[in-house]
């Protein structure tokens, strides 16, 4: 029982922040701009809040500031790809090696310190129960927030004329310029939103579940976060199961080193970028489903027409 | 409403002489933010420049020193160059160098007291074949599987390193070595020969000329370089002339894949002497930024790896001498990027602001 409880309990910690930031990308991604900073974004975040919460113990403004942080990122990636006509992976690769870099500078006085973990907010009554009371009812608001913005943007994309410009801006910009709405504009704003979740997404990291700073906190967890939008095929509800299922797969590999099975431990650290490799591949293996859920102007640079 | 307050045209007929203004104007960029960056942590703005950019010409070792980080810069940014032309994105320059280190370093540990003539020629090979075979990889679940090769090559630059890691601290640790991580020092059989003495600039500079010199004439003369390109630029006209999507993708990564790890195999048959965890300050990542920095021209790419080396060794300087934090360096390679991606908006197309519009006045005047 004991360790079922802290099988679901290290699955929602892991999970949390690659949806956050998967949700955030998943909105720029429909609007049409591919944003391969978020590695970068993320570990800006995360140092920002960081040192907002050693500096303030002020939990939720460090979250604030960790996604304005990374916001601010975003809006110089936005610009680049968007007004200066940039190639969105070269764009992207560049703005999240500067985001690295930056971040590394800021951390530096504040390397390996810790924080304490951010205050868990237990939900009434199902916290109490037995199992999953402490598994998956007994953490940081971040944690039921997560699946609470998915279902959101669930039904956002489905059903709101906000989505449904969105959407239209990610298939078809010409179309969207025509019928008079500004495809700069839109895009420009799910960008924004997809670098405030994942500077959140970083927070959650340094202040809530890492509970420390390090040059390298993030680890590659910024490109699974890229490769979950594809393993969701652009859908929010998808994107959630994968998540999860990735928060599952990391907490797999503390299990089979807490059973005392002989693995080395570089092993363990590779099994989600191997997972993410075997995740992309089966997924992507339908040629047509790819076709048809990806935004079709996804990576395209878009020249207003006159 | 939807009107921008400017026009953005494509310059017609080539830009001409005017594709070195990207580059220089990037530069430019680079040179003064680095400065302000320096000097912020307490570092005269002079004492900076002087630092990161005038020091590592200083004198015969520093120098030594750019054109030794020069040659893997040179060589994995002119492959990757070759696939980035047929977009197809190969990252994974970091790992294939890293495997390219791991291959190279096998001959020279299991075989320490030779001074055979052939084991140079062998880890080049073998440490070639490793890079190819990781690069491989990803090929494969593109060809086979459409798996996109941006997050596959990525996802193995981390897995190479968790692999690194367990060889130098497990089966290739040097026994007798207090348990450091590191492997056995190569023997001088298995060492690149020095081109300049009083430096530690070796012959991978030479190499890393020849790879620009095979990069020009493939992109130039050559039958499948044309294709590749064409395969890039207008997808649908390759497809209808018969050029191989398959062929392409499986010629950039071996073509990165090799060139990467022979830079690898450069770093532990130079520099280091020995297999480490650390085998590259980040080559892999930077030759990206020398590539298209380097306009993906071979030539462009021999100065622009010039260029990033300098930011290295003067990165390297600044730390020892002044305390500056290696992040430094990391930015400005962003910063080169981010500013020459931005600086080609103006050499690619021609922006004109927008006349105000008179709509109004002209109805009015109609009207009366």
């Amino acid at each position: 029982m004991e360790t079922l409880t802290f099988v679901l309990s290290g699955t929602v910690i892991a999970a949390t922040p690659l949806l956050i930031a998967a949700l955030g990308e998943l909105a720029a991604e429909k609007s049409g701009v591919l944003n391969l900073s978020i590695e970068g974004m993320m570990s800006l975040g995360a140092v920002a809040a960081f040192i907002v919460v050693k500096n303030t113990g002020d939990y939720w403004l460090g979250v604030f500031i960790g996604g304005v942080a990374a916001m601010l990122l975003a809006a110089l990636f936005a610009v680049i790809v968007l007004f200066l006509l940039g190639n969105q992976v070269a764009s992207g690769l560049a703005v999240g090696i500067l985001g690295g870099g930056m971040a590394a500078l800021i951390g530096k006085p504040y390397e390996s310190a810790t924080v304490p973990p951010m205050p868990s907010f237990p939900i009434p009554i199902l916290s109490h129960a037995p199992v999953i009371g402490r598994g998956l009812f007994d953490h940081v608001l971040l944690v039921y927030m997560a699946p609470a913005i998915a279902v959101l943007m669930w039904w956002i994309f489905k059903s709101t004329k906000v989505g449904l410009v969105l959407r239209a801006t990610g298939e078809s910009p010409e179309t969207t310029h025509a019928i008079g709405y500004n495809v700069l504009v839109v895009r420009f704003l799910s960008v924004l939103f997809g670098g405030f979740m994942a500077g959140i997404a970083g927070a959650f990291i340094s202040i809530a579940s890492a509970t420390l700073w390090s040059d390298g906190l993030i680890a590659g967890r910024g490109w699974i976060v890229v490769a979950l939008v594809v393993f969701g095929a652009w859908r929010a509800e998808r994107v959630a199961l994968g998540a999860y299922l990735f928060g599952a797969a990391t907490i797999g590999q503390l299990l089979v080193q807490s059973i005392g099975v002989e693995v080395p431990s570089q092993l363990l650290t590779s099994v989600p970028y191997i997972a993410t490799i075997v995740a992309i591949a089966l997924l992507s293996m339908d040629g047509k489903r790819i076709r048809l859920n990806a935004p079709v102007s996804l990576g395209r640079v878009y020249r207003e027409a006159h | 409403m939807t009107r921008t307050p400017w026009t953005i045209e494509p310059r017609l007929g080539g830009a001409g002489r005017s594709v070195l203004i990207a580059p220089v104007a990037a530069m430019s960029v680079t040179v003064l933010i680095g400065a302000a960056i320096t000097s912020s942590l307490g570092v005269s703005p002079l004492r900076a420049l002087y630092f990161l950019y005038i020091a590592p010409f200083s004198t015969l070792f520093n120098f030594g020193e750019v054109l030794l980080k020069t040659a893997p810069l040179l060589l994995i940014a002119q492959a990757l160059a070759i696939g980035f032309r047929a977009k197809i994105w190969n990252v994974g320059g970091e790992g294939q160098l890293i495997l390219g280190a791991i291959g190279g370093s096998l001959l020279p540990i299991f075989f320490n007291d030779s001074d055979s003539m052939l084991m140079l020629p062998g880890m080049i090979a073998l440490g070639m074949t490793c890079g190819m075979l990781w690069a491989a990889i990803a090929a494969w679940l593109r060809v086979r599987f459409n798996a996109n090769e941006i997050l596959v090559t990525l996802m193995l630059n981390s897995i190479a390193l968790q692999l690194l890691y367990y060889l130098v601290s497990g089966p290739l640790r040097d026994s007798t070595g207090y348990n450091f991580p590191q492997s056995v020092q190569f023997p001088d059989s298995a060492m690149l020969p020095l081109l300049i003495t009083g430096t530690r600039l070796n012959a991978s500079l030479l190499v890393g000329l020849a790879a620009t010199a095979f990069a020009w004439f493939f992109v130039e003369r050559s039958m499948i370089g044309y294709k590749l390109e064409v395969g890039g630029a207008a997808p649908n006209a390759a497809r209808y002339a018969g050029f191989s999507e398959t062929h392409a993708v499986w010629l950039s990564l071996l073509i990165g894949g090799a060139a990467a790890g022979l830079a690898g195999v450069f770093e532990v048959a130079g520099p280091l002497g020995q297999l480490q965890r650390v085998v590259s300050p980040g080559y892999g990542f930077a030759a990206i930024i020398v590539a298209f920095l380097g306009g993906l021209n071979p030539l462009g790419i021999l100065f622009a790896a010039v260029f990033v080396a300098v930011i290295f060794v003067g990165g390297d300087i600044s730390q020892t001498s002044a305390g500056v934090p290696y992040a430094v360096n990391t930015i400005l390679q962003g910063v080169l990027l981010v500013s020459y991606i931005a600086a080609r908006l103006f050499v690619d197309y021609r922006v004109r602001l927008r006349a105000p519009l008179r709509f109004e006045r002209a109805q009015l005047q109609w009207r009366h």
